[in-house]
């Protein structure tokens, strides 16, 4: 079978139900029929060759869980085991491996299971507004598995004193595996939370995950939000992380990129009040050939609202980055400041960088820079270190540790910040 | 200690050092002084192993080693020190990671034990009090906004970490005013010792009031044109270079 017919099979595979979820899938996988995977002409995918991983081998079915609780535990990020944990399977969200200790604050459940109770007007208000600013098949086609998915909300007025993970393990062992995670969640006002979100290719195998992960922010709330890539040279990824800022709120976002075959971030703020203010920061330390693309959009649609943003990139072999920050800035968004910035180091003879800025201001009152730049390793730098005595190894590691040193120092959580020192410091083979 | 014989050296076509010949001993401090673009710069770059410049001749011998087969870092760990004359900014590293980092890979390279925190921590407040040198600098990114007092002084304080038995200071007393010059100086004074030399490469005079050398060498158009005890510094600070360039000159003609 093709990969359309069994996108089809496993699409009428899912349980149906009478919420407004199931229209939500109807319309989607009808977007997804009229649109299908975008080729590389399309001017959104020009670096990623999308269609290549949809292969005709991959596993789409729906199957049940055999997760172990082993896995889960060795995949547990280190010194964050006291953290709120969510875990999917394939794609779809597993209540009984998911943990919530802080259960006054927290409520996390199954989309399908919000979108019938008392946080239905929720669901059929916010769920697919990313769709708008990504009209395309590939959000739809998360969309028409939405019955998978889950459902987070952070009460009013709480903040979590631990951290919120979420695991997304795919299962490739019988072959290249497909996942479609969904979430969707409220932070509601003057709450705090850290969500993190990581990967993890069990089996070994091919994997894509196609993910579409939905935050609403209320007033006076604080949201981190870490996405952590490091799933392996075999595993693809499509995902938007897109906010909506309803009230003044503030997000403040990192994404770190080390590992994957064909690597797709978008990353979406939705100013919708005024005083909302945005930090966008990415990390992308690549390899061998992966091709890892970050899309950021920035969209103020009030005034006196401030961004933020700064993406580094390291290339090495084969491998290409590519950077798009996108900043509209509507008509009545005065007095709008947004900063962007995208930095990148070619390392590898071979290695490529794209970086785009997009620019669209529409108001005359406002502050908006942006700035980009490829480079290589400064030599003089190189030089000095080894004129003391340091290896070109270990001098080219402390250069590039230190390039990264910025957008690290924006994880506030200790833990996973030295977690990711450490792979980073491991990958640029450091000896100390 | 070191022996360079007939050393030649260019950067891209152009010829810059036209056949050196020095030869230091352990404990001997030895300056070399010339006028702008006589290749002092270019000699201390090469002696380090900077790759911007093709060696097309002659022979440098380091404690019996090859000098010139070596690469930056091993001649680092043999021993070899060059105090930049503009030292590089480096932002996101500490100059304390940065020397631990270094010394460490000295100690390995030499069959020793790494330093562990605490005696790091002791050997680095033994060397800062020599240069008087602030623990706070020490923390903030290599050189990151230092001023060229701080600067020089971070150099020093990274020489007498190390301990090199060779050192090249490379025009270390430009930009300096009179009290960091001082300070750096006595740095200098208090490493010297029987087993260890200096070659001090400066335009001015100045910097021999404070190290004394045991020979001057003047470089002209890439050649230790003369040769003579710390009297000939004098003389140059007196007359000036050109009585030098017109013997040369006259020579050539």
């Amino acid at each position: 079978m093709d990969v359309k017919s069994n996108l089809k099979t496993a699409y009428s595979q899912q349980e149906g139900n009478s919420t407004h979820l199931a229209s939500f899938q109807t319309e989607n996988w009808k977007t997804f029929s009229g649109m299908g995977i975008p080729a590389l002409k399309h001017e959104e995918w020009k670096y990623i060759p999308v269609k290549n991983i949809f292969k005709d081998e991959m596993n789409i079915a729906i199957e049940s869980s055999n997760l172990e609780d082993t896995i889960i535990k060795k995949s547990i990020l280190p010194g964050t085991e006291e953290a709120n944990t969510i875990v999917f399977f394939n794609g779809r969200f597993q209540a009984d491996h998911s943990i919530i200790h802080e259960k006054d604050a927290l409520v996390v459940k199954s989309l399908e299971t919000a979108a019938g109770d008392e946080d239905a007007l929720f669901v059929e208000e916010h769920l697919g507004h990313s769709q708008a600013y990504h009209p395309d098949g590939v959000n739809a086609l998360n969309g028409a598995f939405a019955s998978g998915g889950a459902f987070i909300k952070l009460k009013k007025g709480k903040s979590l004193l631990q951290p919120l993970i979420i695991y997304h393990f795919s299962d490739s062992s019988n072959g290249f595996r497909f996942s479609q995670p969904r979430i969707l969640a409220s932070i509601e006002a003057n709450a705090q939370i850290t969500i993190v979100e990581t990967y993890i290719n069990i089996g070994g195998g091919e994997s894509f995950t196609n993910e579409v992960i939905e935050i609403c922010t209320g007033r006076d709330s604080i949201t981190r939000y870490i996405k952590l890539q490091n799933e392996g040279k075999h595993s693809n990824h499509t995902g938007t992380t897109h906010v909506r800022q309803l009230e003044r709120s503030n997000t403040h976002a990192v994404t770190i990129t080390l590992d994957g075959a064909i690597v797709r971030n978008n990353l979406n703020m939705v100013m919708e009040d005024e005083h909302a203010e945005s930090h966008m920061y990415g990390l992308y330390l690549l390899n061998g050939n992966t091709i890892a693309d970050n899309h950021t959009i920035v969209d103020n649609r009030m005034p006196h609202c401030e961004s933020n943003e700064l993406y580094k990139g390291i290339m090495d072999d084969q491998s290409t980055g590519v950077f798009n920050g996108k900043i509209f800035v509507r008509k009545d968004s005065q007095k709008t400041n947004a900063y962007q910035s995208n930095k990148n180091i070619l390392i590898g003879d071979q290695a490529s960088a794209n970086t785009k800025p997009q620019l669209e201001i529409f108001a005359d009152d406002v502050k908006c820079s942006h700035g980009c730049t490829i480079g290589k390793l400064d030599e003089d730098a190189l030089f000095y270190l080894r004129a003391r005595g340091i290896s070109e190894k270990n001098a080219k590691a402390l250069l590039l540790q230190a390039f990264a040193s910025d957008i690290l120092g924006q994880i506030e959580h200790e833990a996973i910040k030295n977690y990711i020192e450490q792979l980073i410091s491991e990958r640029l083979s450091f000896q100390a | 200690m070191l022996k360079i014989e007939n050393l030649q050296a260019r950067i891209e076509e152009k010829e810059i050092l036209r056949g050196i010949n020095l030869d230091i001993k352990p404990g001997e401090v030895h300056a070399i002084m010339g006028p702008n673009g006589s290749g002092k710069s270019t000699l201390a770059s090469v002696l380090a192993g900077r790759e911007d410049y093709e060696v097309t001749g002659g022979s440098v011998d380091f404690l019996g080693k090859d000098l010139l087969e070596l690469s930056p870092e091993d001649r680092a760990k043999e021993g070899l020190f060059l105090a930049f004359q503009y030292p590089v900014e480096i932002p996101g590293v500490s100059t304390t990671n940065f020397m631990k980092t270094a010394l460490n890979e000295k100690r390995k390279y030499h069959g020793l034990d790494p330093l562990d925190a605490a005696q790091f921590l002791k050997l680095m407040k033994e060397k800062m009090k020599l240069v008087q040198i602030d623990q706070a600098l020490l923390s903030r990114s290599l050189n990151e906004g230092f001023s060229g007092g701080e600067k020089k002084r971070n150099e020093i304080f990274q020489m007498a970490m190390l301990e090199p038995k060779l050192a090249i200071l490379d025009e270390t007393d430009s930009g300096l005013d009179i009290d960091a010059l001082r300070i750096v100086a006595n740095g200098v004074n208090q490493l010297r010792s029987k087993d260890n030399s200096f070659l001090v490469v400066t335009h001015y005079q100045r910097l021999l009031e404070y190290i004394v050398p045991d020979y001057v060498h003047v470089l002209y158009k890439g050649r230790i044109v003369k040769s003579g005890t710390k009297d000939l510094a004098l003389e140059l600070e007196e007359r000036g270079y050109d009585f030098i360039k017109e013997e040369v000159d006259q020579a050539i003609a």
